[in-house]
C-alpha cells in the first residue's frame, strides 16, 4: 500500500472537521425543537387530565376543558377529508396515469405548487370571499372545511402521485395486454398496489388540517361555543384557534391551560405524522417488487 | 387498428367517464388557484380601483385604517415588517438548512440518515399556531432576560421562530437537489483523489446550485406567507424597524388581526383584501421562480448526463 502523505493526513483532518460542522448544524435544527417539546411537556403535562379533555370551558375560558375544540377539530378534519381526498386522488391519477408531457400538465403542476405556496391567510380570504359570501354557506364548518380542503389538496396529490408511480409499468402493461381498459387497469392493478401509500398521504393531510389556524379564523371557527356543533352549517371551536385565543385574547388564563392545549395539539399532529411515517417504513419493508 | 374504441360496451363507457372525471380532478388545481385570485380580487376590487394610491400604499408607513377623519393605507411599514422578519429568518436558517442538507445527503449513511430525515419531516409538521405560542411564552421571557430589553416580542423573536419553521422545507428541498446530482459526478471526482468535502464543495454544490437557490426561494416564500407565528411573536405594532429588538407588524398578521373587526365591503375590508392580492402575487412570483430554477437544474443534468453515453457509443 501507499504511505499516507502529509497532504492526505491534512485532507482527512479537514474532512473530519467539516463532517463535525455539518453534524452540528443538523443538530442545531433539531435540538431547539426537542428542547421546546420538553418545555411543553413539563409545563403543559400537569394540565392534562380526562376532565381537561372531556369537559367544556367555563368561566370565560379560564377554567374547564377543551371538549368543544377537540370535537370541532375532528369535524373540520373529517369534512375537509371528504371533500379533498376524492379530488386529490383524481388529480394524482390524472398526473400519474394519463397526463402527457405538455403545457397543460405543466400548468397543473405549477398550480399545485402554488396551492401549497400561497399564504394560509390568503386561503382564508378566498374562503371568506368564495364560500362564506359568494356561495352563502355563512361562517360554518362547511366553509372552513372546504377552505382547508383546497389548502391541503397538494399534500394528497403529491403523496398519491408518488405512491402511484412506485407501481412498476410492467404491471400495467401486463394488464393492458389482457385487453383491459385503462380504467380497469387502474381499478384492479394500480390502485390496489398503491392504496396504502395513498393512506399515508391522507394521514399526513389530517395532521396538516388539524393544525391550521388562519384559514378557519374567518370562515367557520368561533372563539367560544357553549355547545358542540350539530351539523356542517354550524360554527365550531377548534383546537388551533382555541390555543391562539386563550394565549392572546383572554385575560387571566392560568398559565398551564395554553400549555396544555398546545401539548394536546402538538401530540395529535405528531402522532398522526409518526403514524404516517411508521406506515411508510412498514410498507417499504413489505414491498413485493 | 383494433383498439378498445371499437367495442363500445359498458367497460368502454366507464373508461371514458373515469378519464373525464380524472381530468377534471387534475384541472381542479388550476381552477382553484384561478378561483383564489378571482375571489380575493372580487372582494378587493373596489379599493384597488377607487381608493388605491400607489405612492401611499408602497411608500407611506402610516397604516391607520380605523382613523375616523383620515384613514390612511400605507403598507410600507407592514412590508418592512414582513421583510425584516423574513430576512432575519433566512440569515438564521439558510446556512443551517444547507449544512443539514449536506450532512444528510452527503455524509450520513444508512440508519442515521433515515432517522435524521424523519426528524426533519416531523419538524415541518409542528403547526404555526404552536410556533407562535412558543414565541409568546418561551422565547419572549428568554429574550427579555438574555438581552435585557423591555419587550421580547420583536423581529428577533419572530425571525428565529420563522427560521426554525422554514428550515425543514429548505433542508428537504436542498437535499433533493443534492440527490439529483448524478453519482457519476461524485465518482469522477473521487477517482481523481478528491476527499468527500472536496467532492461536496467543488463538484456537488456547484452542480446543485439551481436546486439550492430554489430551496432558499421556497424558504423565503414560507416566511413571507407565514401568518399565525408572526402574528403572535412579532409584537404587532406598525413600525419601521431599525433594530432586531423593535416590534413590527407583518402583512399577513395585519389581515389576520383586523379582518374580523371590519364590516364586509368597507374600505378597510377591501384594503385588507388588497394586501391579500399583493401577498398572492408576490408568493406566486416566488414559487414560479423556484420552479424555473428547479427545472433549469434538472434539464442541465439530462443534457450533460447524455453526452458521455453518446460519445462512448458512437
Amino acid at each position: 500500500m501507499f504511505e499516507a502523505t502529509e497532504r492526505n493526513r491534512r485532507n482527512r483532518k479537514v474532512e473530519g472537521l467539516f463532517r463535525l460542522l455539518f453534524l452540528w448544524m443538523t443538530c442545531m435544527l433539531i435540538l431547539p425543537v426537542a428542547l421546546i417539546l420538553g418545555v411543553l411537556i413539563v409545563r403543559g403535562g400537569p394540565a392534562i387530565s380526562w376532565e381537561f379533555l372531556f369537559t367544556r370551558p367555563i368561566n370565560n375560558m379560564t377554567a374547564g376543558g377543551i371538549l368543544p375544540a377537540l370535537v370541532g377539530t375532528v369535524w373540520l378534519v373529517v369534512v375537509a377529508l371528504i371533500a379533498s381526498v376524492p379530488v386529490g386522488v383524481a388529480a394524482a391519477l390524472y398526473l400519474s396515469e394519463y397526463a402527457p408531457d405538455n403545457r397543460l400538465t405543466r400548468a397543473i403542476n405549477l398550480a399545485i405548487i402554488n396551492l401549497a405556496g400561497v399564504p394560509s391567510i390568503v386561503h382564508a380570504l378566498f374562503g371568506l370571499g368564495a364560500f362564506v359570501i359568494f356561495f352563502r354557506f355563512g361562517t360554518s364548518i362547511l366553509a372552513a372545511s372546504l377552505t382547508l380542503a383546497i389548502m391541503t389538496l397538494p399534500v394528497v396529490i403529491v403523496a398519491t402521485r408518488e405512491s402511484l408511480q412506485t407501481v412498476p409499468l410492467a404491471f400495467r402493461e401486463a394488464c393492458w395486454n389482457m385487453g383491459a381498459t385503462r380504467w380497469q387497469t387502474i381499478r384492479k392493478v394500480v390502485l390496489p398496489n398503491s392504496v396504502s401509500g395513498i393512506l399515508t398521504g391522507v394521514i399526513l393531510e389530517v395532521s396538516r388540517t388539524a393544525g391550521e389556524t388562519a384559514p378557519i379564523m374567518f370562515t367557520g371557527a368561533a372563539v367560544f361555543m357553549p355547545f358542540l356543533p350539530q351539523g356542517v352549517l354550524d360554527q365550531t371551536m377548534a383546537m388551533s384557534l382555541h390555543l391562539f385565543v386563550i394565549s392572546t385574547q383572554v385575560p387571566d388564563v392560568p398559565e398551564h391551560m395554553p400549555f396544555g392545549v398546545a401539548l394536546v395539539l402538538i401530540s395529535l399532529v405528531l402522532a398522526m405524522n409518526g403514524l404516517s411515517i411508521a406506515f411508510r417504513v412498514y410498507l417499504r419493508g413489505r414491498k413485493k417488487w | 387498428m383494433t383498439h378498445a374504441a371499437d367495442r363500445r360496451d359498458l367497460a368502454w363507457w366507464i373508461d371514458r367517464t373515469m378519464q373525464v372525471l380524472v381530468l377534471a380532478g387534475g384541472l381542479s388545481a388550476i381552477v382553484f388557484i384561478a378561483g383564489i385570485f378571482l375571489f380575493i380580487t372580487r372582494e378587493g376590487a373596489g379599493f384597488v380601483f377607487d381608493r388605491f394610491d400607489f405612492r401611499e400604499f408602497f411608500f407611506s408607513p402610516r397604516w391607520t385604517p380605523t382613523s375616523n377623519h383620515n384613514p390612511t393605507y400605507g403598507a410600507l411599514a407592514l412590508i418592512a415588517g414582513t421583510a425584516s422578519v423574513t430576512g432575519l429568518a433566512m440569515v438564521v436558517s439558510v446556512p443551517f438548512s444547507l449544512g443539514a442538507a449536506i450532512y444528510i445527503g452527503e455524509f450520513a449513511t444508512g440508519r442515521v440518515r433515515e432517522t435524521l430525515k424523519v426528524l426533519v419531516e416531523l419538524l415541518a409538521a409542528i403547526p404555526s399556531v404552536v410556533w407562535g405560542f412558543i414565541g409568546l411564552s418561551i422565547m419572549n421571557p428568554l429574550i427579555i432576560q438574555v438581552f435585557d430589553v423591555p419587550v421580547g416580542l420583536n423581529v428577533l423573536n419572530s425571525g428565529i421562530i420563522l427560521g426554525l419553521m422554514a428550515a425543514p422545507i429548505m433542508t428537504t428541498i436542498a437535499e433533493d437537489a443534492l440527490k439529483a446530482v448524478p453519482d457519476g459526478y461524485r465518482e469522477a471526482a473521487e477517482a481523481m483523489g478528491a476527499t468527500r468535502w472536496q467532492v461536496t464543495f467543488k463538484v456537488v454544490l456547484p452542480a446543485a446550485r439551481n436546486g439550492l437557490v430554489a430551496a432558499t426561494l421556497l424558504g423565503v416564500g414560507r416566511g413571507f406567507g407565514e401568518t399565525m407565528a408572526v402574528l403572535m411573536a412579532s409584537g404587532h405594532s406598525v413600525n419601521l424597524p431599525t433594530s432586531p429588538f423593535d416590534s413590527v407588524r407583518a402583512l399577513t398578521a395585519t389581515i389576520a388581526a383586523e379582518l374580523g373587526e371590519t364590516a364586509a365591503g368597507s374600505d378597510h375590508y377591501q384594503a385588507l383584501f388588497t394586501l391579500g392580492i399583493f401577498l398572492f402575487i408576490v408568493t406566486f412570483a416566488i414559487n414560479l421562480a423556484a420552479d424555473v430554477f428547479v427545472r433549469g437544474g434538472r434539464r442541465k443534468y439530462r443534457r450533460r448526463g447524455r453526452r458521455p453515453a453518446a460519445s462512448a457509443n458512437p
